[in-house]
């Protein structure tokens, strides 16, 4: 069974991004950039479970410039077998990416697909779920832990109340949680070795996939500054400004 | 304009959420319709029924709907779509996981976790862990949206009186069962609704010492949340993590207790009207955010609170 994983080339989870003094969007110049935590979190579940005997190959695919090629080159460290990036100029909506996925996914034929479940640059917390609809398959979101048994996924999500399981029939689609798994780090022969890896180079037209952009950017603010509290120098006094200052507590 | 609202519930009761996304509604204003799919699930019915300003409730009760699996919600929306220009949910695990479901099947694209309300197009969301604020404008003939609970003020949960319809169409996707769910179980008020929260990081040290935080909780009656750390290393169950790619919240009161304070942490309590830090690091980047911070050690401090509250 062939796995796919899609990644995202995104600010490094590390850096506070800040507004543009224009407010036309964020400054990304000079930024340090990352594979999204997310994906790699996906890269790494598809490796466990090539290692398991239970994936005979993985593929990795991002839509994006030429810079994504890095994040790519990244995921082939960590063990996938080949890449695909989708050329794009602009950056397209979220269905267009699904579009492009599902087509990628259409022509690959994964038994599997997974994603993270949320760039941590929109934080948009949809992609997966958009794909699986696109390709008429189910989801599993939020992925905790999955197993696989001949066609059938077994997957636990972390949901708001706690913990749920769902059985579903492969092909489908996980999005990842944090939890899932802890990512290795990639070894420096596997980083060389991944430089010889295919990478392939597809366009949207290929696919057969026209780009738009429904949802505009108007303004970007920075969110509202909170006024520079005080530091209280006992338990007595940080009871009392609750009780008497602020009024949050009886 | 005409919106559907899809009900956040467990069949027993409607979940508070539902409320601030129905305000979320009536700022876009027109009609309100809300639609509750479940199974077995006619208190809920009754309860949305009463909710001010919902002029129709829909209830799709069958076995299929009874744990809210997106692939049969999603054609169940689909399918009922058709007069609404606008289709909300609550942006939880429940309303992530259906609604870019159903947008895909509708052809168009969604928008998550929206906080703010500009026009019937317009919106407001957070976006890099909260330290931007995107207003956004889609050109879609139907608008899917979550809506940050956080973000809007509850509408009134009595007062209305909705007709309340029936809908037949059963949808029941064969490539995906529910099999079984671990759902935490507490007294303490929802994390998300409560109006005082308190919360333990790495510097908890251990499950145990967690006690610390649920007594001095159940002396202000609130909510125990905790940061990524505290729950990948074991001390508390998944659904109490805040922050970024955990749970929003923004309490009246929110109390950090050994948590640092990094960016993903604060995207999801910075809203909170008051924050009180307490962390032996004065320079600990919590302090940053707080209205009152006390370097301390939280194994000294938190046992001196809990006896002078
Ligand atoms: C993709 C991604 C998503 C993430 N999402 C989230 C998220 O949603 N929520 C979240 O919280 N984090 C999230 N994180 C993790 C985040 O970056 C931090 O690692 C995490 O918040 C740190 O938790 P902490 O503050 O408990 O631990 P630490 O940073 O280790 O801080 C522990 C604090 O406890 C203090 N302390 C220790 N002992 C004592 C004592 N005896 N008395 C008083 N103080 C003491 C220390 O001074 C320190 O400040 C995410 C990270 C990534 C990469
Ligand atoms: N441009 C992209 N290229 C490849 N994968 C993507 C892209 N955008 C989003 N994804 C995938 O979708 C997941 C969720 O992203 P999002 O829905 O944008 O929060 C990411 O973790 C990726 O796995």
């Amino acid at each position: 069974m062939k796995i796919l994983v899609a990644v995202k080339r995104v600010i490094d989870y590390n850096v506070k991004v800040r507004v543009k003094a224009d407010g036309s969007d964020v400054d990304l110049a000079n930024v340090k950039m990352a594979l999204n935590p997310f994906c790699e979190i996906a890269v790494e579940e598809a490796v466990r479970l090539k290692e398991q005997g239970k994936a005979s190959e993985i593929v990795v695919v991002s839509i994006g410039q030429k810079t994504c090629e890095e994040q790519l080159r990244t995921a082939l460290a960590l063990g996938a077998d080949r890449a695909i990036r989708v050329e794009v100029d602009s950056t397209p909506d979220a269905l267009t990416i699904a579009r492009l996925l599902a087509k990628v996914a259409e022509e690959d034929q994964p038994g599997l697909v997974l994603l993270g479940k949320q760039s941590i640059d929109s934080d948009n917390n949809q992609t997966g779920q958009m794909l699986a609809a696109l390709m008429k398959r189910p989801q599993a979101t939020f992925a905790s832990e999955v197993q696989i048994d001949g066609d059938t996924l077994t997957v636990t999500r972390e949901v708001d109340g706690g913990l749920q399981t769902l059985t579903l029939s492969l092909p489908a689609v996980v999005t990842t949680d944090l939890r899932l798994n802890e990512p290795r780090y990639a070894s420096l022969p596997n980083i060389m070795k991944a430089k010889k890896k295919p990478l392939e180079v597809k366009s949207a037209a290929d696919l057969g996939v026209t780009l738009t952009n429904k949802i505009k950017l108007i303004s970007v603010a920075p969110p509202a500054e909170r006024s520079a509290g005080i530091k209280v120098g006992s338990v007595a006094e940080l009871v009392d400004k609750l009780r008497n200052e602020a009024k949050v507590i009886a | 304009m005409s919106i559907l609202v899809l009900a956040e519930h467990d069949n027993q009761q409607l979940k508070p959420v539902t409320l601030n996304v129905l305000a979320a509604a009536q700022q876009l204003g027109g009609d309100i319709t809300l639609l509750v799919a479940g199974h077995q699930c006619a208190s809920v019915v009754e309860q949305a029924a009463k909710i001010s300003g919902v002029k129709q409730v829909l209830v799709a009760d069958a076995p299929t709907y009874a744990h809210h699996l997106a692939e049969n919600v999603s054609d169940l929306l689909v399918d009922l779509a058709e007069p609404f220009t606008h289709i909300l949910a609550a942006s939880t695990t429940t309303g992530k996981n259906i609604l870019p479901r159903a947008a895909a099947l509708l052809g168009v694209n969604p928008l998550t976790d929206v906080s703010g309300v500009e026009s019937s197009h317009r919106f407001k969301r957070a976006i890099y862990a909260g330290n931007a604020i995107a207003t956004v404008e889609i050109d879609e003939p139907k608008v899917v949206m979550t809506v940050r609970g956080t973000a809007f003020d509850p509408v009134a949960a009595e007062g209305g009186s909705a007709e309340i319809t029936s809908v037949s169409a059963v949808f029941e996707n064969a490539d995906i069962r529910f099999s079984h769910e671990a759902l935490a179980e507490s007294d303490r008020p929802e994390l998300t609704a409560a109006s005082i929260v308190v919360s333990g990081g790495r510097g908890l040290g251990n499950g145990e010492n967690f006690e610390l935080l649920y007594q001095v909780a159940d002396k202000l009656g609130a909510a125990v949340g905790a940061s990524r750390a505290a729950v990948d290393a074991g001390y508390v169950p998944n659904d109490m993590q805040v922050g970024q790619t955990g749970k929003m919240v923004a309490p009246e009161l929110y109390i950090a207790v050994g948590i640092s304070g990094a960016i993903q942490h604060l995207a999801g309590m910075k809203d909170s009207k008051v924050i009180v830090a307490i962390n032996k690091d004065e320079e600990a980047p919590i302090f940053q955010v707080a209205d009152y911070g006390l370097v301390a050690d939280l194994f000294e401090a938190v046992p001196e609170l809990q006896n002078s509250l």
